[in-house]
């Protein structure tokens, strides 16, 4: 379970990101993040692995207050938080399993990591991951030859590679097809749902969104303006969420990409 | 689970080695680790003299912190200003035979002899060293400052030549395109396809150069081709360390502003 | 560029009156700089020496032709010690700049404020004074030989090595670092799982470029006594043996030649 609490950000240019958000997210709940350029989603996210330090407020994992804890702890904990990147974030010059791997760096010491000598426990997971991604004929390649949705699925395994609680995902399909973007959306909510794991999943593509996800959170300007499932989001929640625009096409393509999968 | 994953899992994994052929990555490792061995080998260090020099390696340091400016003042001022003057008047000089050698040397506008006359040109003034060409002229046009301006000039060329060619034959492929496109004549396609882009590259690269021409004439008077080098020569055959440490810190000095303000100057231009 | 109003009629022009005065300003202030420059050359050369130079070169010329190519025999341990003090010069640079450019860089420095100047100070010294005084210098220090030429080569390439790497580490892509991060990898993890692999590439450009130059200004160090070929060529300028020269400088010429091909085709294997 995760929790947020008053969770404010202020940045040193002075923009308040957030302001005062309190969030629940229960166990293996996926959440999507919407809400317009600038609202504070990606600050959020990494306010809640503290790679943003919140300006006052907590986070709480399992009982832990991260927004406590010294450096150590706070890698120990960061173990337990999946990240998952708009632009993959992948190490483009390392191999796919190397970048797989990468994830467990917070259970093995340095010289293992430095010297490629992971566990075969570590190894033989990361080849499971990849196979349940359909990537483990890559494994050898380098990152930077992959394309855009193989990227985004290594990101994936690095993710779960790190046996997380929860997950978090900045926009993962902000980069990819329409296409690819689903099967990534899908991928990642099939994922969640098998390991019982909380995400949040930031997104602007506010149809995808309600196709896979069970709750959405919209946030404006730094504070929780909208909270509920995704049928409840109306025209009129997304006006006060977006600002004064024609929704009906966007609502109607949910219909009718509902319908295109029910017909699957 | 796929027949894939069946090969891989259970097994150790290896990082791909980055020589795929194993034989030739033992040769390279093996050859390198020989070639370490005679090499250090090689070196004959007398310890004994080297410990009794960290002595005067101290001093010479310690020099640093009063460094002497008053006591031949004439001598450094003269080898400065010697220096400065060779390094803007070789990089002036530089600049304006570069252009047509440049242009020469570009193979999209130039004609075959011509290309080949400018490239032999840009060639040697790479391929020797400045102190070389020095020598050689010193020996030819006599001791002073026109030898290590000539010096200057020569390697300015090389350099500036070259990558005026390159850039031209960069921007051709893409610039001038349009240009030609228009149905521009030869030379209207040169003086506005071309030469509008590549002057402000130009001007960086001439501000660039005559930081390293500065840095050149330092040394160029070491052997006799005038400049603030033969100065410090002096001061060090003598053992006057405070004096070459005050030589030193004008050079890093000048370095610096030199630097600081070709920055600037390029930050502008580009 | 502005558009001025000329009776009533727009008339273009690359600049504006202002920008115009400037460059005029600034072609006049270049003009008599270079005049005064080549004024003070001229003042303190002797130009009987100029105008008999084609002669004195013709003559040099014509002793220096043909080579001696028997003198080749004693140039081999010269030509090997110059690769040497080249080589292990480059390593021994590249083994200190890298901590120094870790230092320099605003994004892996421990301290911005304490450490990082005094990185940069190490970077600018090193520099700004060509390797030929530090051999100088060292040889005043520790001795004539190789040893004082490997050293100077070695002080110098540090700061050119450590500028390059430095300015590299500052381009790397901070999300990939960011994305270690946030596995839980710790600080010497994310330096070799985030930045190390971005750097690399520029690492070996970097060493094989300043090789290739070590190549070339170690052969120059034997002048001032550190060591190398440059010992014989100083050796046969003094006694104004000119055939000797000329194979030397040959010999230079295709060391040079040759570790240019080198340093091309190993770059181009890793990049
Ligand atoms: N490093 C930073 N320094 C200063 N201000 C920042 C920084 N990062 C973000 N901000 C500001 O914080 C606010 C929220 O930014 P954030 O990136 O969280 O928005 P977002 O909702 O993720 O937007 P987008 O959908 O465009 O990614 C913006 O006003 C932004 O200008
Ligand atoms: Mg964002």
């Amino acid at each position: 379970m995760l929790r947020l609490e008053k969770l404010t950000k202020v940045y040193k240019t002075g923009d308040k990101a957030l302001s005062d958000v309190n969030l629940e997210v229960p166990k293996g709940q996926v959440l999507a993040l919407i809400g317009p350029s600038g609202a504070g989603k990606s600050t959020m996210i990494r306010c809640i692995n503290r790679l943003v330090e919140p300006t006052s407020g907590t986070v709480t994992l399992d009982g832990v207050e991260i927004s406590k804890l010294g450096a150590g702890g706070l890698r120990r904990e960061r173990r337990r938080m999946g990240m998952i990147f708009q632009e993959y974030a992948l190490v483009e010059r390392l191999s796919v399993m190397e970048n797989v791997l990468s994830g467990r760096l917070g259970y093995v010491g340095f010289w293992r990591s430095f010297l490629r000598k992971f566990p075969q426990s570590d190894v033989d997971e990361a080849f499971r991951l990849l196979d349940r991604v359909g990537l483990v004929e890559m494994a050898d390649k380098r990152a930077d030859e992959l394309s855009g949705g193989q990227r985004q699925r290594v990101g994936i395994c690095r993710a779960l590679i790190q046996d997380p609680s929860v997950l978090l995902v900045d926009e993962p399909t902000a980069s990819l097809d329409p296409k690819t973007s689903r099967q990534i959306m899908r991928l990642i909510v099939e994922l969640c749902e098998e390991r019982d794991l909380a995400a949040i999943v930031n997104i602007h593509d506010v149809a995808l969104a309600q196709m896979f996800v069970s709750r959405v959170v919209g946030l404006e300007k730094g504070t929780v303006v909208f909270d509920g499932a995704p049928e409840e989001l109306t025209e009129d929640v997304l006006t006060r969420i977006y600002g004064q625009e024609d929704w009906s096409e966007t609502i109607q393509k949910v219909e009718d990409d509902d319908e295109e999968d029910a017909a699957k | 689970m796929s027949a894939a994953l069946d090969a891989r899992v259970g097994k150790p994994w290896k990082k791909p080695p980055f020589i795929a052929s194993s034989a030739l990555r033992w040769t390279m490792i093996i050859g390198s680790v020989i070639y370490l061995v005679l090499a250090i080998g090689s070196f004959d260090v007398n310890w004994a003299r080297v410990y009794r020099g960290l002595d005067r390696g101290w001093q010479f340091f310690v020099a640093f912190t009063h460094p002497d400016f008053v006591s031949r003042a004439g001598e450094i001022k003269v080898g400065m200003i010697e220096s400065v003057v060779m390094a803007l008047a070789s990089t002036v000089v530089g600049i304006a035979v570069s252009i047509p050698i440049g242009l020469g040397a570009a193979r999209n506008i130039s004609v075959l002899p011509i290309y080949l006359v400018c490239r032999a040109i840009v060639a040697i003034s790479r391929a020797l060293n400045e102190i070389v060409v020095a020598i050689l002229l010193v020996a030819i046009f006599g001791f002073g400052p026109l030898a290590g301006f000539l010096t200057l000039s020569f390697a300015t060329i090389g350099f500036l030549s070259k990558l005026l060619a390159e850039e031209i034959e960069d921007m051709d492929k893409v610039q001038a395109e349009a240009v030609r496109a228009t149905g521009a004549t030869w030379l209207q396609r040169y003086v506005f396809g071309i030469l509008p882009q590549v002057i402000p590259r130009l001007i960086g690269l001439s501000i660039y150069r005559l930081d390293i021409n500065f840095r050149e004439s330092a040394v160029l008077g070491i052997v006799g081709a005038g400049g603030i080098g033969a100065t410090l020569n002096t001061s060090f055959d003598r053992y006057e360390f405070d004096t070459a440490a005050a030589i030193l810190l004008l050079i890093i000095g000048t370095v610096m502003v030199l630097e600081y303000l070709s920055g600037i100057i390029r930050a502008r231009v580009q | 560029m502005a558009i001025s109003t000329n009776d009533g009629v727009k008339v273009w022009q690359r600049r504006d009156r202002n920008g115009q005065l400037k460059l005029w300003a600034m072609w006049l202030v270049g003009t008599a700089v270079f005049m005064w420059s080549w004024q003070q050359i001229s003042s303190v050369t002797t130009w009987a020496f100029f105008w008999d130079a084609p002669r004195i070169a013709a003559d040099i010329g014509g002793r220096a032709v043909p080579p001696r190519w028997s003198y080749m025999d004693q140039l081999w341990e010269p030509l090997w010690d110059t690769l040497n003090i080249a080589t292990l010069g480059t390593v021994m640079a590249l083994m200190m700049a890298v901590p120094v450019a870790f230092l320099a860089a605003r994004n892996t420095t421990p301290s911005a404020m304490f450490i990082r100047p005094i990185a940069l100070l190490i970077i600018v010294s090193s520099r700004s004074i060509n390797s030929l005084i530090w051999a100088l210098l060292l040889v005043k220090i520790i001795g004539p030989g190789i040893f004082a030429g490997l050293i100077a080569i070695a002080i110098r390439s540090i700061g050119f090595c450590a500028k390059l790497l430095y300015e590299a580490i500052e381009e790397i892509d901070e999300a990939q670092v960011e994305a270690i991060t946030a596995t839980g990898a710790s600080r010497w993890q994310v330096m070799a799982y985030g930045i190390v692999p971005q750097v690399l590439p520029a690492f070996a450009g970097i060493s094989v470029f300043r090789w290739d130059i070590n190549l070339r200004e170690s052969t120059v160090l034997g002048l001032v006594g550190a060591g190398g070929i440059g010992l014989q060529l100083q050796g046969s300028l003094n006694t104004l043996a000119w055939p000797q020269v000329s194979l030397i400088l040959i010999i230079i010429l295709l060391a040079v030649i040759v570790s240019e091909w080198v340093s091309a085709k190993v770059r181009g294997a890793i990049i």
